[in-house]
């Protein structure tokens, strides 16, 4: 599903974020990034989500080289993708419905259809009760678990999840994550960067390391490549 | 299999491609319309700016619009004088004024004789005891030529000319010269009118730009969201695109409203002043013409005003 091949990646002050990463995430994987703040966690992420561009190496993503995505493909290439930020990103002048239908209504759905979908992703985190009222309404942990509605409610074959959890507390949090799981085993590859350690490591998903923005460990890697 | 489905198929697309521009299209109208109501003390402060730009233009144009009308219905009273030479006896003359009135550039002609000339002098003047104190009547006949319209906006002075070298005539001349020099000036006033209007619609695209600007600032957030998901540029621009053409449409639509107030307060008074002149002289004011160019000119403006803060706003944020 992904695949960096001798990544580089510099930041326009000359600063180096990535330092020859080689990786492979197969299709419907799970796996964390995690590492200290400025370990280059959120840079990798970024350059899947073709925010920023590599300055060196190859990255594959779904089949696509995303050096060839450019211009008009880069809308195209993200609505496979599905985003989660730590600090939930929810639009405050919208009520959670219009929230969670915001990458349908970017792709062009109709309305049924974006209905539909919305109510099916509020159920499944919960909050379909909560559509009408606006996020300021919500709880923290209400709030994130509408931002997980919004990232997989066009059911994107890939979905991001940056730091989800770094402002929720150790229970909400790993309800979060089971919520992720059952995203990923119904098909979706799911990559998370975070840096708690101790949650992760009970999930007994594949870790990836980063130190300095270099590839420390790659625990549980798998190795039959394609 | 037969390609029939398959076209059927592309064609089904086609229209469905056409159905989501639309309802794209339509969304991002209502939301900017939703938008302009949702804050609407800036909206209509920015509309009032637009407004009042657009007016004063507008205005300016109108006075001078009915300057030239009233100026058209003077140059139909412009004459020429053709002094004819002493020595042209009454009998030629009237027959110069025969071969005159044939010529198209000429509508009419009157003659006046030396007699009449004296007799009319002698009323205007007052001038009785000098006159009579003359021992021959020093007027020379006169004829007084009413131009054709055309002849005199296209070639006055070609016809002036003409007639003052016929062999009879001493000196021909416009009775009224000022109403000549009133239109040159009035050229120039209309120039002006021209920079001005240029200037304040420069002005307002500026505005309604600066405005877009800032409204694009406070909406970053929602447009990384939209382009993180998979938004295009269009989709992005589209809600501030409509929210200039709707400011501009709403400025025009003021600037209208203001004009059309501001000549029903003239109207009485100038009405007024034309009875005293003995004219039905009444302003002209906006027609549909007007009011269609009013909007759209705000349209234009509002559109390119947003359009390139879009474009500059949109490259300064760098999102990706």
């Amino acid at each position: 599903m992904i695949r960096f091949t001798d990544v580089f990646m510099q930041y326009p002050g000359g600063q180096e974020a990535l330092k020859r990463i080689n990786l492979f995430i197969e299709q419907g994987a799970m796996a964390f990034v995690t590492g200290r703040s400025g370990a280059g966690k959120t840079s990798l992420l970024r350059l899947i989500a073709l925010i920023e561009r590599q300055s060196r190496g190859q990255i594959i993503v779904n089949g696509q080289n995303l050096e060839r995505v450019t211009g008009r493909r880069v809308p195209l290439y993200r609505r496979n993708i599905g985003f989660m930020f730590q600090d939930h990103r929810l639009l405050n002048d919208r009520n959670v419905f219009d929230n969670v239908a915001l990458p349908l209504v970017v792709a062009g759905y109709r309305y049924q259809e974006i209905r539909r979908r919305v109510h099916a992703a509020l159920d499944k985190v919960g909050l379909l009760s909560r559509e009408k009222q606006l996020p300021v309404a919500l709880s923290g942990g209400e709030q994130q678990r509408v931002g997980i509605a919004r990232a997989v409610v066009h059911r994107p074959a890939l979905l991001l999840a940056d730091e989800p959890t770094g402002n929720l507390d150790p229970a909400l949090s790993w309800e979060c994550m089971q919520l992720f799981k059952q995203f990923n085993q119904v098909g979706v590859t799911v990559l998370i960067a975070s840096h708690d350690l101790g949650m992760i490591q009970k999930l007994k998903k594949r870790i990836i390391t980063l130190r300095d923005g270099r590839l420390l460990t790659n625990i549980g890697q798998t190795l039959s490549e394609e | 299999m037969s390609t029939k489905p398959k076209s059927r198929r592309s064609r089904h697309s086609l229209s469905r491609m056409f159905n989501v521009w639309l309802s794209q299209h339509g969304q991002a109208f209502f939301s900017s319309l939703g938008d302009f109501f949702r804050s609407p003390v800036s909206s209509l402060l920015l509309t009032a700016v637009i407004g009042i730009s657009l007016a004063l233009p507008t205005a300016f144009y109108l006075i001078l619009d009915n300057a030239q009308r009233v100026m058209d219905t003077w140059q139909g009273s412009v004459r020429i004088a053709l002094y004819l030479k002493p020595s042209v006896s009454e009998e030629q003359a009237r027959t110069l004024a025969g071969t005159l009135e044939e010529d198209a550039a000429v509508e009419s002609v009157r003659f006046i004789s030396r007699e009449e000339a004296l007799q009319e002098y002698r009323q205007m003047s007052g001038f009785d005891d000098v006159l009579e104190a003359l021992e021959e009547n020093p007027l020379p006949p006169v004829l007084v030529i009413t131009p054709g319209f055309d002849s005199l906006a296209s070639g006055g002075e070609a016809m002036l000319d003409r007639l003052n070298n016929l062999e009879q005539v001493d000196m021909a001349q416009y009775d009224s010269r000022w109403i000549k020099r009133l239109l040159a000036i009035l050229e120039i006033l209309q120039r002006g009118v021209l920079i001005l209007s240029a200037l304040l619609a420069v002005a307002v695209a500026l505005i309604i730009g600066n405005s877009i600007r800032l409204t694009i600032n406070n909406r970053r957030t929602e447009i990384e969201v939209n382009k993180l998901f998979g938004a295009t540029n269009a989709f992005v621009q589209r809600p501030f695109l409509y929210s200039g053409l709707i400011h501009g449409v709403g400025g025009g639509l003021l600037a209208w409203i203001l004009v059309a107030a501001a000549l029903m307060l003239l109207d009485t008074p100038i009405e007024r002043l034309a009875g005293l002149y003995h004219s039905d002289f009444r302003l002209h004011g906006l027609h549909w013409r007007e009011f269609g160019l009013l909007l759209l000119a705000g349209a234009v403006l509002g559109i390119s005003g947003s359009w390139l803060a879009v474009q500059r706003q949109l490259r300064e944020l760098d999102l990706f």
